[in-house]
């Protein structure tokens, strides 16, 4: 059967050039840059921890390997990566269940839509709340 | 299944993350912080702390329930991204077939490792 897709003729360059959707696009190309990064270190996680299933010398040792300030500052970066993958994720979703796309409004110049003033809010709030919890997040993986 | 049904599957294992993974999290990382009320241990990643959640079946189930929406969200995500990319139909076909073995090859792992682990916490101490 054919495809009813789009073709994508930018392919990867698509993710690097926001074009006229700006911000949005980056916050795309984060999207799924942060979720590549999650499912790598999440495929590691599963075989990390369950050295757990043979006995708590293969645990200890596990963890020796993946102690240290480098695993420290890489846990870091993977929690920052689940905070934006997870509050851009309810930004994504709340659109796709037509929340947070405001009410329409008057079609009157110069045609500002309804949907960019809300969602100018919501990126605003996740970028807020992404800020606050990296922050946050230091004094639990840095400075512990 | 139809990519409108895997599509809703995404955004509700998406939830289930966001609950069970805030949870996970909270354990391991607001072990300072939990401690304050009461609850939580001081070395979460100590061995003893470790076989005490393997043996409890609270912990048991909500990590397979975690492993299994996280690897169906992380996995889909991977294909819809590279479904973007317009391959042939027999790259479809192989990413499709590769991806969905890849996933549940973990996931019987992951699983194995969850219900095994009591055992060798018993024998562990």
């Amino acid at each position: 059967m054919a495809s009813r897709a789009h073709p994508n003729r930018l392919g990867i360059k698509g993710w690097v050039a926001g074009g006229r959707w700006g911000f949005a696009r980056y916050m795309y190309t984060l999207h799924r840059l942060t979720g590549l990064g999650l499912l790598a270190y999440f495929v590691m996680h599963i075989f990390v921890t369950s050295t757990r299933a043979i006995g708590p010398e293969s645990w200890e040792q596990a963890m020796e390997i993946v102690s240290g300030p480098l695993f420290a500052f890489g846990e870091y970066l993977v929690f920052a990566a689940f905070v934006f993958h997870a509050l851009n994720g309810i930004r994504l979703g709340a659109i796709e269940l037509g929340f947070a796309v405001g009410v329409p409004i008057e079609p009157v110049y110069p045609y500002e839509t309804s949907v960019g003033r809300t969602q100018r809010l919501a990126k605003a709030v996740l970028m807020i709340a992404f800020v606050v919890a990296v922050w946050g997040g230091l004094d639990f993986f840095i400075w512990k | 299944m139809r990519d409108r049904t895997l599509w809703t599957w995404h955004i509700g294992a998406g939830l289930v993350i966001l609950v069970l993974l805030g949870l996970h999290m909270t354990i391991m990382h607001l072990n300072a912080t939990l401690g304050l009320v009461g609850v939580g241990s001081d070395e979460p990643i100590a061995w003893e702390n470790v076989a005490a959640r393997a043996g409890s079946i609270f912990f048991t189930v909500t990590y397979v329930l975690l492993l299994g929406a996280a690897l169906f969200h992380g996995f889909y995500g991977f294909r819809n991204i590279l479904m973007e990319l317009s391959p042939g139909r027999t790259l479809r076909t192989i990413i499709n077939v590769g991806l969905s073995l890849v996933g549940v090859a973990l996931f019987v792992f992951g699983t194995w490792a969850a219900l095994a682990a009591p055992g060798a916490a018993s024998m562990g101490g």
